[in-house]
């Protein structure tokens, strides 16, 4: 298993909105144990989705010079259920970015519905945990990361025909 | 913008408090220590500062409230405790706190215990003031 929870932008605004889809599908393992005989998307990878969505989005603000990690969900409410077969949308918005951190609020929605919202503190690490050292390379942004965006940023809008 | 009352920040203060902290409204004394007495960690001191920033529309940079160039300065810091003349530059730097408890053992990894509700008022007084 690959740890993004995230499959699509479907819109990206630099330094503004990021929409992002996840389709949930009974061939994910963790969902047969969440629950045995009822399988949900669990709430706390629906705030991770919307930690990537919104992460994505900060770092790129500041041209991923900064490490990114989520600070604090500062709120995380969830209204209903997601079952297989449905298609989560993570909408996330910058709300504050400063040098050394970001909040972000986002809202999680299946169709029309509103299933949950999600706002988060995000910490520029290198800016804030003063007296700790990490390394040069920026291990937030990972090639998987990276990918999602540059395949929003490639994507013609036509289907590849075979 | 109309000029706001102490008692007025001390409510937005104190909201903005609960809400970061999920503390109870009647924890929220003058007095209450952010770290000691809310459970603030230094992670929510972030979270604290864009409230407020959004809250009273001013803006907080970093260093006026918790000033790291004196606190990382060697000429100020011996065995991560500050010296006499660090002292006397926090406190021009940071005229909001109160040092007296933290000047009796300056220790910088302490530095968090010196904000109370009424420090963080009293911040928000002056930026307001001087905006």
């Amino acid at each position: 298993m690959r740890w993004i929870w995230i499959d699509r932008f479907e819109l990206f605004e630099p330094g503004v909105r990021a929409v992002a889809i996840k389709n949930v599908s009974l061939a994910e393992d963790h969902i047969h144990d969440h629950f045995p005989g009822f399988p949900i998307m669990p709430t706390c990878l629906m705030v991770e989705g919307m930690a990537q969505t919104a992460g994505i989005l900060v770092g790129e603000a500041r041209n991923f010079e900064e490490k990114v990690i989520l600070a604090k969900v500062k709120r995380a409410v969830f209204h209903s259920i997601v079952q297989p077969g449905e298609t989560i949308r993570h909408d996330a918005r910058i709300e504050q970015l400063t040098e050394s951190a970001a909040t972000t609020s986002g809202r999680i929605t299946v169709g029309d519905e509103l299933v949950g919202e999600v706002d988060i503190v995000f910490s520029h690490i290198d800016q804030n945990m003063s007296g700790l050292e990490f390394p040069e390379e920026n291990f937030v942004f990972t090639e998987a990361f990276m990918s999602l965006l540059n395949a929003f940023r490639q994507r013609s809008g036509e289907r590849i025909t075979l | 913008m109309p000029a706001v009352s102490r008692e007025e920040i001390f409510e937005t203060v104190k909201q903005t408090l609960i809400d970061a902290l999920s503390v109870e409204d009647d924890e929220v004394t003058e007095e209450a220590t952010l770290t000691g007495d809310l459970g603030a960690e230094s992670i929510d001191f972030l979270d604290i500062v864009f409230r407020l920033e959004k809250s009273f529309d001013i803006k907080i940079p970093q260093e006026e409230l918790i000033s790291r160039d004196v606190l990382s300065n060697p000429d100020y810091v011996n065995d991560r405790k500050l010296n006499e003349v660090g002292i006397k530059a926090l406190k021009e730097a940071m005229p909001h706190a109160d040092l007296t408890e933290f000047e009796k053992d300056p220790d910088i990894d302490k530095i968090s215990d010196v904000f109370t509700v009424a420090t963080i008022v009293r911040f928000v007084e002056t930026k307001l003031a001087a905006s």
